[in-house]
């Protein structure tokens, strides 16, 4: 445990001297906040209730290019920078070196949620809504923004070459996101498992305020699967 | 302290290390020899539980670097020979890191220990990014000693440093003896009959040579040889010289210069300055040629291709 939070903790710190995490934050929210304005419009002009519904499908979907920049330097650059060498020489478990990766992207991601909770507060000061469904939302953007940051995790322990892992996270990003879409137009048993295994349609409940074990499991599954993976590909690199 | 026994690691059909067997005693800076390619940085990285072995075994402090490679690994500490150096970070925030991560107890401590050894308190809270070679050179000693392990590898420590620096590292890492057991590769020879206590010597994978630098010297030499510098007339002097009993052969080497073979055991030097003196040459200089660990390590390394 302790070296987990070891791993993370100097993860972090590189994230915050480098502009990156700044940037991609900043912009994030930039581009989420244009987005919660315009839904507040909406609301206003229509009389609808107050909810963060759209604005949550949002913000996963954004995930969905953030995650990427923001995961691709943790294990490429170790690998090209030769640190690599100094962690697995040290009395670390290779899990112990993925884990603590994956918590310091899971952190900038919490960071991220937690300034995003203004959105709330903005609807909660000039309306009444609902915050059990809001609460659900963020559980949601937490385990769909977690299982993109962990792909982006198995992306990076697989090359050294940053843009590369990027490139690769986003297009298992992208592949699981259409994977629903390819459901629709298919016959029923294969929508079935297209829809099982499509980022998309295990969000939708968690925007509308319901927390389904299913999507949970899912979510779950998928951060352990990758993570599990990233594990046995940095093992690999120790053979050759 | 490090026992290696039939270390063998292969890529496909590539053997890099081939059945490699030493013993490293407690206290010992034990040298490690051979050409680029020879299969050093391998061992070493199978030393340091990285790379796990083909076949054979490998042992730290009792620990094997396999099969208990976390007990192993906590009694090392390892300098590869691409110094793992975070840029972003400052110097004492990036020992502490690695202090952290060994589970050293008062990591305030250790750090600053660690940096005194290697004289780099000045550069503490500077960008590690920032810093010359030679600094990032002893950051990376630094790094292995934070925790004070029984066990020291370095891969090539003083490579790319200049002439002052090497001396600095070369000190430090003989100031290390004693607490510590240490393991150095280099290719640099005076460098182990400097430092090292013992040297290995491995080519092709396989170690061809372990021993004292004096001893290897001695045993490899066939000969004794004696250099000489005279002025006068060369060609007489040679025939002179071959004259003198002993002598088994005389070599111009440049201008006014020779080298006389003598018969291993047979100090020949007063009859040969004699025979230049009464010859009416000019006698400048007359010594013993030692067998420079150069001429011993190409000897080793050659002996295939003259086979």
């Amino acid at each position: 445990m302790q070296n987990i939070f070891v791993i993370a903790k100097r993860e972090l710190y590189a994230y915050f001297v480098s502009p990156i995490a700044y940037v991609a934050i900043a912009v994030y929210l930039i581009i989420a906040g244009f987005i919660f304005w315009l839904e507040v419009g909406g609301m206003a002009q229509y009389g609808t209730p107050p909810s963060l519904e759209g604005q949550f499908s949002t913000m996963a979907f954004l995930w969905l290019i953030f995650a990427p920049p923001l995961t691709m330097r943790l294990l490429a650059e170790e690998q090209r920078m030769g640190t690599l060498e100094l962690l697995l020489t040290s009395p670390v478990r290779d899990w112990e070196v993925v884990l603590g990766k994956f918590f310091a992207s899971l952190s900038v991601l919490l960071l991220t949620i937690v300034i995003s909770f203004m959105y709330a507060l903005v609807l909660k000061a000039y309306g009444n809504p609902d915050l059990g469904p809001m609460a659900a939302g963020y559980l949601g953007l937490l385990l769909a923004g977690g299982a993109l940051m962990s792909i982006g995790v198995l992306a990076s322990a697989m090359t050294q070459n940053q843009v590369v892992a990027a490139v690769l996270a986003f297009v298992a990003n992208l592949v699981l996101w259409i994977l629903s879409a390819a459901g629709q137009s298919a016959s029923s048993l294969t929508t079935q498992v297209f829809n099982q295994l499509g980022f998309f349609e295990h969000t939708l409940n968690f925007w509308r305020g319901i927390i389904d074990t299913n999507d949970v499991i899912y979510f779950v599954s998928l951060m352990a699967l990758t993570l599990f993976a990233a594990t046995r590909v940095l093992e690999t690199r120790r053979w050759r | 302290m490090i026992d290696v026994e039939g270390l063998t690691k292969s890529y496909g059909p590539r053997v890099a290390v081939d059945d490699v067997s030493f013993h490293v005693e407690k206290g010992e800076i034990v040298g490690f020899l051979g050409p680029n390619g020879a299969g050093k940085t391998t061992t070493m990285r199978m030393l340091a539980g990285y790379l796990p072995p083909t076949e054979g075994r490998a042992s730290i402090a009792g620990f094997d670097t396999f099969s208990q490679s976390l007990d192993a690994r906590r009694r090392i500490g390892y300098l590869p020979e691409t110094v793992p150096l975070y840029p972003e970070m400052t110097v004492a925030d990036y020992l502490d890191f690695m202090a952290a991560l060994r589970h050293v107890t008062n990591r305030k401590a250790a750090v600053q220990h660690a940096m005194e050894v290697t004289h780099i308190q000045d550069r503490a809270r500077m960008n590690i990014g920032k810093l010359s070679k030679g600094y990032r050179q002893r950051v990376g000693l630094a790094q292995a000693l934070v925790h004070d392990p029984d066990v020291l590898i370095l891969d090539e420590p003083t490579i790319g440093l200049d002439p002052r620096q090497i001396i600095e590292v070369r000190e430090l890492i003989k100031g290390l003896a004693g607490q510590h057991t240490i393991l150095t590769s280099t290719h640099i020879l005076p460098e182990v009959e400097q430092i090292c206590s013992r040297v290995l010597i491995i080519h092709r994978g396989k170690l061809v040579a372990e021993d004292t630098p004096k001893n290897l010297g001695a045993r490899l030499r066939g000969a004794e040889r004696i250099g000489l510098q005279v002025t006068g007339d060369g060609a007489k002097l040679q025939a002179a010289l071959a004259a003198v009993p002993g002598v088994q052969s005389v070599q111009a080497t440049n201008e006014g210069r020779y080298e006389v073979a003598v018969a291993p055991g047979q100090d020949l030097r007063a009859q040969l300055a004699e025979t230049v003196v009464k010859g009416g040459w000019g006698l400048l200089e007359l010594a013993p040629v030692g067998m420079s660990l150069e001429e011993i390590f190409l000897q080793l390394t050659n002996e295939e291709v003259v086979a």
